[in-house]
């Protein structure tokens, strides 16, 4: 199971001089059970917020985050997450980290070295076991990173602009790896973009947030039959259609 | 690893350096000093140097200096990473601490020998504990500062992948990312250690050592022995620095590797 609720989700602070910065207004919505769902928005409208109250790393909120029935509080090990930045363990090698979870959970070396070794080959990167990360390139450090969340078999999979920092034919090739590894692992994902045509090639749907305070602006379902070409003339449409509606509803005021 | 004809050169100036150097002492002192006592060619401390051989009591006085050093060093790991880590991890400690290591840590190793030996008689742990005065802020300081500085991307990396009590996070993420923090800590706590080595064996804590044979010789006037002495200081202290630079960074921290080069 994997199914995702927020309800009346709501996130503010108070400034210095007194006044209400609003994050997150009045969020709610859904995401199925194995669905793949993208979070498009442009930056500072609340979407890396969101996903960090999902993960439970933040938990100054107002309303509920609802997994599987069950409230969210905190960090879970149904949830997995890969993050924006180079996460990985500088001092661990690549086996290693993809271990991280297992050997925090107190699997014996061999047992967890041997589920490690099956997601190292989901990544198809079982030559670079032994590699430090330092050695490795960005691209390849980020499918350590699928690899290492998803090791722990969580339900839901989270992800904070995990291509954002890749040159556009690396972002292209991980994209099209990470949907042949949704299909093998079913997992629910949440995934965070401010890319258009990311969202339109990844997601089953699409839900646009307007910046300042974050609210949902409108949400798509992309039923393009996947693999998807991104020069199709119904590609292009989706992505027109997604764009009209951020330009003339989800800019900044 | 292969060295370029470059770096093999460069290697070779300073050869050349300590060729001249030692050729230059020799003018000096044979030539227009010519008083021993004074300064004792490089001639003299070689002599020196085999008679002390000779006369067995090089291997007592290493003996000795690396367990008033191994004291000291010892006692300056055990208490000195627990607070560094404490400091790091926690604002509060830090709070709470911060300014007592602040008072205590200015004041030399040195202003600490009466109270070493009122607390310790004239013993090996005496001078130990003058060599932990001296060993413990660098560990302490550079521990701190590395816990300080774990990135928070992998603090919550490993909350999200089950790393959620603070012991584990400190073993399993903190720690490995401060430890080339930690380990300059100790190689710097080395280097001052075994300064204050010739000092703490001055007021007679053993009948060896060599700190305490340097001494000893001064009063003898022989002064190329002591000359003999200050060069096995000094070399032992490069070697301590030679074994963290290419054995242990080497070994432990090997994954920084890609980083520094």
């Amino acid at each position: 199971m994997g199914k995702l609720e927020i309800r009346n989700l709501n996130q503010s602070f108070t400034r210095d001089d007194g006044s209400r910065l609003v994050v997150l207004d009045n969020l709610n919505f859904e995401v199925k059970n194995k669905e793949f769902v993208c979070i498009l928005g442009s930056s500072g409208c609340g979407k890396t917020t969101l996903l960090r109250l999902i993960a439970g790393l933040d938990c100054a909120r107002e309303g509920s985050i609802i997994l599987d029935g069950e409230e969210i509080k905190g960090q879970n090990p149904k949830v997995g997450m890969v993050f924006q930045e180079y996460s990985l363990f500088p001092w661990r090698n690549v086996i290693d980290n993809i271990a991280f979870g297992l050997e925090m959970k107190g699997l014996g070396k061999e047992e967890r070295y041997k589920i490690a070794e099956r997601y190292l080959d989901l990544v198809n990167l079982s030559q670079f076991r032994e590699s430090y990360p330092s050695e490795l390139s960005g691209g390849m450090r980020q499918r350590v990173a699928v690899a290492r969340a998803l090791a722990l078999d969580p339900v839901l999979l989270l992800m904070d602009e995990p291509f954002g920092a890749l040159d556009a034919q690396t972002r292209n090739m991980l994209q099209k790896e990470l949907l042949d590894i949704w299909v093998q692992t079913r997992k629910t994902v949440v995934f965070i973009t401010h890319s258009v045509d990311e969202a339109v090639y990844l997601s089953d749907k699409i839900i646009v947030l307007t910046p300042r305070p974050g609210r949902i602006c409108r949400v798509f379902d992309v039923d393009l039959p996947r693999p998807r070409d991104r020069t199709s003339v119904e590609f292009a449409q989706v992505r027109r259609t997604v764009l009209d509606v951020i330009s003339q509803n989800c800019s900044i005021q | 690893m292969k060295l370029s004809s470059d770096e093999t050169g460069r290697r070779w100036l300073g050869v050349l350096a300590l060729v001249l150097a030692i050729l230059v002492w020799e003018v000096i002192a044979a030539g227009i000093i010519r008083n021993s006592f004074i300064l004792p060619s490089p001639v003299d401390v070689l002599t020196a140097f085999q008679e002390l051989i000779g006369t067995g009591r090089l291997i007592p006085d290493f003996g000795d200096s690396l367990l008033h050093f191994g004291i000291g060093l010892a006692a300056a790991l055990v208490v000195g990473i627990p607070i560094g880590i404490a400091m790091g991890w926690s604002r509060r400690f830090d709070a709470f601490l911060d300014p007592l290591i602040e008072l205590l840590r200015p004041i030399p190793p040195l202003a600490w020998i009466p109270f070493a030996i009122i607390w310790f008689g004239l013993t090996a742990y005496s001078a130990g504990f003058v060599i932990f005065a001296g060993a413990v802020f660098p560990i302490i300081i550079n521990t701190y500062s590395g816990f300080r500085g774990v990135p928070r991307i992998f603090v919550e990396a490993g909350k999200m992948l089950g790393c959620t009590k603070s012991s584990s996070l400190i073993r399993h993420i903190a720690f490995p990312a401060a430890l080339p923090s930690v380990t300059t800590g100790i190689r710097v706590a080395c280097g001052v250690g075994w300064m204050c080595l010739v000092a703490a064996e001055l007021f007679g804590v053993s009948n060896n050592g060599l700190g305490m044979s340097l001494w000893l010789y001064y009063n003898l006037h022989r002064m190329d022995c002591v000359v003999v002495y200050m060069l096995l200081l000094g070399l032992t202290g490069l070697a301590f620095d030679m074994t963290f630079r290419y054995y242990i960074e080497r070994r432990f921290l090997k994954w920084r590797t890609g980083e520094v080069a």
